[in-house]
């Protein structure tokens, strides 16, 4: 009887992800006291939050009569600033991702332009656009050009890493094919890479540019022009019924802008 | 018009692939290699068109020694050998026609390709050779929407869009159901018979070699051990090659194939040599 269940045991349980139980409990613990220790060390002023309740419900009071008529202009100058920043970065941005993705691309490129491309796209991925754009604004001085360059620099980090990664995923057979035929190495790149992350190439294009969008929102408030100076300057005002107008416009473009990328996206698959 | 002189490959992982393989194929000969997975008939005719860089040896195409080629001068030579791949290898986003189209790119400057603005001889080839596969109609049809036989034949063509004088078929068979396999071989032999061409097929399925090849290469651990005629294939010959192995079942049908078709392998002999 024992020997036959020995032989063939009739309950099963899955191996833990940590084999050793101490250690395994041990770290439960931990991150228990870490999470107790951790909120008994915020220091929360209750009368601060208090007032700033008050001031976010004379917000959302603002969100429901929006002023779109007083400050007419300024909202009008910063979208169009905001929309050619968003339009020419992410136009130039694309076409120059382009050869640093193949060049990050591990099946393509040799080793030490790889390094570079790889290189680019980690600093450009690791600073944040508002960091960039303080950056930019010192050297270029305040206004949509800054920002211009600020997310150019941003999009080329983003757009090469994900496509790198889409290239180096295609099939190699394909362009065994190809270079098999004699075509030559820009060839290759047309019948056999360009054609396979077509789609991918346009879907994020238009991700982009709505992420720049509301990027470009983010970084006027530190002064590289567009949408973001006048909502800026809209709060510092304390016109909250401005600041809501152009909140609620850069609601409506994105959801515009996701809309029509997700119609796009169908459409070329 | 094909020679291997002692070609060898190692890998950098430090496995030898091929140990020293020298062969010879005549102008218009189909010869079929035969193996054991990782016996190394996949380097093998990757290294004659450079897809893989041959550690050592010679490799004569009419004449001319490829391995040290680069550049446009690989290129040329390239142009010269169709290879037909297992997966087909067709690019699926494109169109079939883009597909056929592909091979004369050797032939093709740049932008001409990018615009797709291919010479009219080229495009008038592609519609030809499009219905002597058995796609008239299919140009427009993008490679995914194709069943496998279908692929395959776009590949055939592909290749012979390059106007080749050897083909390199790469397991033309084994992911295609057992009708559509012997359609695909007699495809690949009729077209090998009328353009004169010379080719290697890489294939696993002895039954299906012995009966559409004359001549059989056996390579075993990057070794060529047998090298013959369809007909020597015997029980000795597939131990030879591939291990110990109760070979009985396939001997029996192989020899019952020669029995019943003996006017095809003659005629297959003819026109190898």
């Amino acid at each position: 009887m024992t020997g036959a269940a020995a032989l063939a045991p009739a309950t099963w349980k899955r191996p833990p992800l940590i084999a050793d139980a101490r250690l395994r409990w041990a770290l439960c613990l931990g991150a228990a006291a870490y999470l107790v220790i951790g909120i008994g060390s915020l220091e929360v002023n209750w009368a601060r939050l208090a007032d700033g309740f008050e001031r976010g419900g004379r917000f959302v009071l603002a969100f429901l009569q929006p002023d779109f008529t007083t400050r007419w202009d300024d909202i009008r100058r910063g979208f169009v600033e905001s929309l050619t920043m968003t339009v020419t970065s992410t136009a130039i941005g694309v076409l120059l991702s382009i050869p640093v993705a193949i060049g990050a691309a591990s099946n393509l490129a040799p080793r030490w332009i790889y390094s570079l491309c790889r290189g680019f796209v980690a600093v450009s991925r690791t600073l944040n656009e508002i960091i960039v754009a303080i950056l930019l604004v010192a050297m270029f001085g305040f206004g949509p050009f800054a920002g211009f360059l600020t997310l150019t620099f941003a999009t080329i980090g983003f757009m090469a890493k994900l496509l790198a990664e889409d290239i180096e995923e295609i099939a190699p057979d394909q362009l065994d094919a190809l270079r098999a035929t004699g075509a030559g190495f820009l060839q290759q790149l047309d019948f056999g890479v360009l054609s396979q992350v077509m789609p991918r190439l346009i879907g994020l294009s238009m991700y982009r540019l709505d992420i720049n969008f509301r990027e470009s929102a983010v970084i006027g408030i530190v002064g590289a022009g567009g949408v973001g100076d006048t909502l800026n300057t809209a709060m510092d005002r304390y016109e909250y019924d401005s600041a809501a107008a152009v909140i609620l416009i850069i609601i409506a473009i994105v959801f515009a802008a996701e809309y029509s990328s997700g119609w796009l996206r169908k459409r070329i698959q | 018009m094909l020679s291997l002189e002692g070609l060898q490959k190692r890998y950098p992982t430090g496995d030898l692939a091929l140990r020293g393989v020298s062969l010879a194929v005549g102008a218009g000969e189909v010869l079929g290699l035969i193996g054991p997975s990782g016996a190394g008939k996949s380097t093998l005719i990757r290294c004659v068109n450079r897809l893989v860089e041959p550690s050592a040896g010679v490799i004569r195409l009419e004449g001319r020694d490829l391995a040290p080629l680069s550049g446009s001068g690989l290129r040329q030579a390239r142009r010269q050998i169709g290879m037909i791949f297992q997966e087909f290898a067709l690019v699926e986003r494109l169109t079939v026609m883009e597909n056929l189209l592909s091979g004369r790119l050797g032939y093709t400057g740049f932008w001409t390709s990018w615009f797709r603005r291919f010479d009219s001889a080229d495009v008038a080839r592609a519609f030809e050779l499009l219905g002597r596969v058995g796609l008239t109609g299919m140009e427009n049809k993008r490679a995914d929407a194709l069943s496998g036989g279908q692929r395959q034949r776009v590949g055939i063509a592909r290749a012979l869009m390059q106007d080749p004088r050897l083909l390199l078929v790469d397991e033309p068979t084994a992911s295609l159901d057992p009708k559509t396999s012997r359609q695909v071989m007699r495809l690949i032999i009729d077209l090998c018979a009328e353009r004169g061409l010379a080719a290697i097929v890489n294939i696993h399925d002895v039954v299906l070699a012995t009966e559409f090849l004359p001549r059989i290469v056996g390579l075993r651990a990057g070794q060529v051990v047998y090298d013959g005629p369809a007909a020597g294939v015997d029980h000795d010959v597939l131990t030879r090659i591939y291990g110990d192995e109760d070979w009985t079942a396939i001997t029996q049908r192989m020899d019952r194939q020669r029995g019943a078709g003996p006017a095809d392998d003659a005629e297959l002999e003819v026109q190898a040599a």
